[in-house]
């Protein structure tokens, strides 16, 4: 191949004349990452599973299910299988199948919404305090410090003891406890970042602060917090369903898994496998979550 | 087949000052920085780059050579103002740069700088085309100007752009990450490169690809290179002129020839003694020099190489050697280069 | 698995004024059939394939070859430094008669350090931060010999000035973040040589420093070398570097030795297509107006290696047979092999 203004031969890299296996099309980050979960069947399975709980709750409307609300004194605390109630019934007679399902959605809606803002706002904050660095890092960095010296559970029932009762209160009391981790994750990253060449090479393009940010900073830092937050997913399930049972959380009738663990613990010696029921949805859920987060921390390591 | 386009001229409408204006004039530059964990309030500064001055002219290769903590690293930093000096002058193509002549956006465009190559030299969550791309891209080309342009070049530095235009870094080799590297330098067609080690972590054969690279776009392209490395023999190859640093300070400087056949300087002497044959025959009996180049944390007064200077006398203790004008823009800064000249 | 012929290299040792009586000495280190791989999620990395060499005592032997050639992992798997879950190593090793690759893991610690040492090219990743320079090297010859503290002071004292570093005693006390590079350097090749090896290796101990301390490090160590009377094998990509230190030279490529020799032999008068290209594409003062002879291509990727010899597809005399089989190490003249089918027709 010539070049024909200069004449000079230019030479081209391209596969090796021999080449075993064609080199696979070439695949961006997350293309790998999603074909690796993919060959990870124990992280698919708990994802399914998951996926199952989620669904459940969104369109619990529609399945069809006893109204959860409906009490019934005739019929309290009947064993699994009663019928007309797969999985038996409450203190007050009411379906708990159906206020499992229901009861999903406010657990769900406080285990994940809390943990999505935290990460919008922690992450932002760290991406902040790592890139500029300085005055700014102390100042932010120093307001986590503040929070990350209350251990989370104190400080959840804290906020929403002050806030008050009820699901948005707890939504923010559980966001605000997320965020000081998130921060840090999202800081100590991007630090090590900054100090990368391809930043400098950007800066010398006189690219700007925020420009490098989003393109060079924001998409590494992501794994990072992504596998931290995925992870964090089952503490905000287990906590929101913690707020829930001290009456910090939902309020009655509502149902919410926490609040129903604290409202059938008094019927223990009457029907004790009904009563751990709720307990068995925060455990399963909970457990799900971790090992989704495993996978995603296995699947995203690009050196293993 | 790939056919590339070439818009070499015999003038440059770029070029402001015509050709007998440098591309780069240095004055004085300084910069020092606050040792970092030493006592708090500690007046203890590394004098990283310490009252250089120099020029580059248009088309030519300057090379910079010196060991770890000469400041040879610092000074492209500073050239490229990744960091700010500390004073002196900065002028290219007579327009001194942060005035109205040369502001910053326009001596981006103007020059530009590649990397080391290693694992962090590109975003490893970007396409290579997306990388070499972003500097159009900040500079207001459309995304389908700014994909042209990234093609173009891959072509240009020998990568065939539909096999690797969506690729991501870890899919390269490290020669073929340096082609990029170098790709990215050119997107905002630059006049004058700067080249950090450019070559340096790359094995022996992709070293010498990447060095005809070098040469082939310098005449294309008529580009104007600061070639920085530790390795004598490279710089050698690549460049015209040549400037020796130690402890933040210029030694030496002149015609690359020159300075490999007839070194004045005794640290430019000792470097190139230090050089390794390749043959088994001319082995290396005694070390031309003992110690380490030490780190320039307040210098003591005099010259700054007399601790490691076989020729130093008492008067190397109390002046300070300047930088002299000898014959074909040579200069030296040694008490004794005349003297020493035929040692 | 491909057959390769040992190089025998003969028993002489040098400056040994016995003219007409051959002594018989048997080699210091032997690797047979050596093969190393790594077995990783998403790929198996053929990282030596069928290695085979004698290292007699005190002879440096330098590995060259590019990154990826195999030649640190080759040195690595002799003294057993390999993770062992993701590796896969067949084959000899014998070192001073113990065969490393059939000891127990108390075996190989005891065998680290009193008969092989091991020197890296960045110090602060082999001397521990928290202790002194005396204090590491004292340990070490307290791990492997029975001396009081005293005594294993005065050698550790010994031993700094025996690798030349200056004002040693007060060195004794230092922590090996107050050393500069070069003096690190001494210091761990002192830690090394604490128990007196029979073996050292060296993985490119002198790459990362300045030109001015690699010449200073290379010749006290092949000082070192001559007063201690150790074998050595020197493992670099810098051709200088085995110039300036070697007795024998292996080039390495794609994990295989593809020549082996004297380094005169190897460097002045190479035989394989890729030593000489190597060779010629190295910088060392060509005209500055011409291209520089290039070997086209990338390094083998060693997840794929191609069938035949390994190096034919950058090959400029590559033929069709080099395609389809793989070459072995052929004698070109006494003690001097390379892997090519080609190396009767090649002048």
């Amino acid at each position: 191949m010539t070049d024909i203004t200069t004449g000079n031969t230019i030479t081209f890299q391209g596969p090796p004349a021999v080449s075993g296996g064609a080199e696979a099309r070439s695949r961006g980050y997350w293309a790998g990452v999603a074909r690796r979960l993919r060959h990870d069947r124990f992280t698919l399975f708990f994802l399914a599973l998951a996926l199952l709980i989620i669904l459940g709750a969104l369109i619990a409307p529609w399945l069809g299910l006893p109204d959860p609300f409906q009490t019934s004194m005739a019929r309290r605390l009947k064993p699994i299988g009663f019928k007309g109630h797969l999985l038996g019934t409450d203190e007050l007679g009411r379906d708990l199948f159906s206020r499992l399902v229901y009861g999903g959605r406010t657990s769900l809606l406080l285990g994940i919404v809390p943990v999505v803002l935290a990460t919008l706002i922690g992450g932002l904050l760290g991406v902040v305090a790592g890139f500029f660095g300085r005055g700014v890092n102390m100042l932010i960095m120093r307001v986590m410090d503040v929070f990350y010296a209350f251990p989370s559970v104190l400080l959840a029932v804290a906020i929403s003891g002050t806030l008050g009762g009820g699901i948005l209160n707890g939504l923010i009391a559980l966001t605000l406890v997320f965020i000081p981790s998130l921060c840090r994750i999202a800081e100590s990253a991007t630090v090590q970042i900054r100090a990368l060449d391809y930043i400098e090479a950007a800066r010398a393009t006189g690219a700007s602060n925020w420009s490098i940010i989003r393109t060079h900073v924001i998409g590494n830092v992501l794994t990072p917090v992504v596998v931290y937050a995925s992870s964090l997913i089952s503490v905000a399930v287990l906590l929101g369903a913690g707020l829930s049972f001290l009456g910090l959380g939902v309020e009655p009738p509502t149902p919410d898994w926490g609040q129903m663990l604290s409202s059938l613990r008094q019927s223990i010696y009457v029907q004790p496998l009904i009563c751990a029921l709720p307990g068995l949805a925060i455990f399963l859920t909970s457990l799900s979550f971790n090992f989704i987060s495993d996978g995603l921390r296995r699947a995203m390591d690009v050196k293993a | 087949m790939f056919l590339v386009d070439t818009t070499s001229t015999a003038t440059d409408e770029r070029d402001v000052g015509g050709a007998a204006q440098p591309m780069l004039i240095v004055r004085d530059l300084k910069k020092h920085f606050a040792v970092r964990g030493a006592a708090v309030r500690s007046t203890a500064r590394v004098h990283a780059v310490d009252g250089v001055s120099f020029t580059v002219a248009k088309g030519e290769t300057l090379g910079v050579v010196g060991e770890s903590g000469c400041g040879k690293s610092t000074l492209g930093k500073l050239l490229m103002h990744l960091i700010d000096a500390d004073s002196g002058e900065l002028i290219f193509d007579g327009g001194a740069i942060g005035t109205r002549d040369m502001p910053l956006t326009q001596l981006r465009r103007n020059l530009q700088m590649v990397f080391q190559d290693s694992s962090s030299s590109l975003n490893p969550r970007l396409s290579i085309e997306t990388s070499i791309a972003y500097g159009p891209r900040v500079h207001g080309a459309s995304a389908s100007e700014a994909k042209a342009k990234a093609r173009d070049l891959l072509v240009r530095v020998g990568l065939r752009p539909d096999i690797f235009a969506g690729r991501y870094p870890h899919e390269l080799s490290g020669g073929q990450k340096q082609r990029v590297n170098i790709a990215r330098a050119l997107a905002l067609d630059p006049r004058m490169i700067i080249l950090d080690e450019s070559v340096s972590a790359l094995d022996k054969s992709v070293e010498a690809q990447v060095l005809n690279l070098l040469r082939r776009l310098r005449e294309d392209l008529r580009l104007t290179y600061i070639f920085i490395s530790h390795d004598l023999n490279v710089v050698q190859y690549i460049s015209d002129r040549v400037l020796v640093m130690y402890m933040g300070k210029i030694v030496e400087i002149g015609a690359v020839d020159e300075i490999y056949r007839r070194p004045r300087h005794p640290y430019t002497k000792a470097l190139l003694r230090s050089r390794l044959s390749s043959s088994p025959d001319e082995r290396i009996k005694l070390a031309p020099l003992t110690g380490d180049p030490p780190n320039p944390i307040n210098p003591p007064p005099g010259c700054r190489f007399r601790a490691r200077c076989p020729h130093a006398r008492d008067l190397c203790a109390t002046a300070e050697p300047v930088l002299e004008d000898g014959a074909t823009g040579r200069k030296v800064a040694c008490h004794f280069a005349e003297e020493l000249a035929d040692a | 698995m491909r057959n390769l012929q040992t190089t025998s290299v003969a028993p002489v040792a040098k400056d040994m004024p016995l003219a007409g009586k051959i002594p018989v000495v048997s080699p210091l280190a032997r690797v047979k059939d050596l093969n190393v791989q790594f077995r990783s999620r998403d790929a198996t990395v053929h990282a030596v394939n069928g290695v085979s060499f004698d290292l007699m005592p005190r002879d440096v032997l330098c590995i060259i070859g590019e990154s990826g050639s195999g030649k640190s992992v080759t040195m690595k798997s002799m003294m057993r430094l390999l993770p062992p879950k993701k590796t896969v190593m067949t084959g000899e090793i014998e070192v001073n008669g113990h065969k490393v690759l059939d000891l127990s893991e108390r075996q190989i610690r005891h065998l680290r350090g009193a008969e092989i040492s091991m020197i890296f090219q960045e110090p602060m990743t082999a001397l521990d931060p928290v202790y002194t320079i005396g204090r590491q090297i004292t340990e070490a010859i307290r791990a492997h010999e029975p001396v009081t503290t005293s005594e294993a002071r005065r050698r550790a004292l010994e031993l700094l000035e025996l690798v030349r570093i200056p004002s040693a005693v007060s060195r004794l006390d230092a922590y090996p973040h107050e050393l500069s590079g070069g003096l690190r350097q001494r210091a761990m090749i002192a830690v090394a040589l604490s128990c007196k090896p029979k073996l050292l290796l060296a993985d490119e101990p002198t790459t990362a420093l300045d030109a001015t301390v690699q010449i200073q490090v290379l010749v006290l160590l092949r000082q070192l070398q001559d007063e201690l009377g150790m074998g050595v094998i020197f493992v670099t990509h810098d051709i200088g570097v085995a110039a300036q230190i070697a007795d024998k030279i292996a080039v390495m490529y794609a994990g295989e030795i593809v020549e082996f020799g004297s380094a005169r032999d190897v460097l002045v008068n190479p035989a394989h297509p890729y030593t000489r290209a190597m060779l010629a594409s190295t910088v060392h003062g060509q005209a500055r107006d011409a291209d520089l002879p290039v070997i086209p291509g990338d390094p083998a990727d060693l997840r794929r290696l191609v069938a035949g010899c390994r190096f034919a597809p950058r090959c400029g005399v590559s033929k069709s047979l080099c395609l389809e089989r793989a070459p072995s190490l052929v004698g070109v003249a006494a003690h001097h092999d390379a892997a090519c089918h080609l190396i009767n027709s090649l002048t």
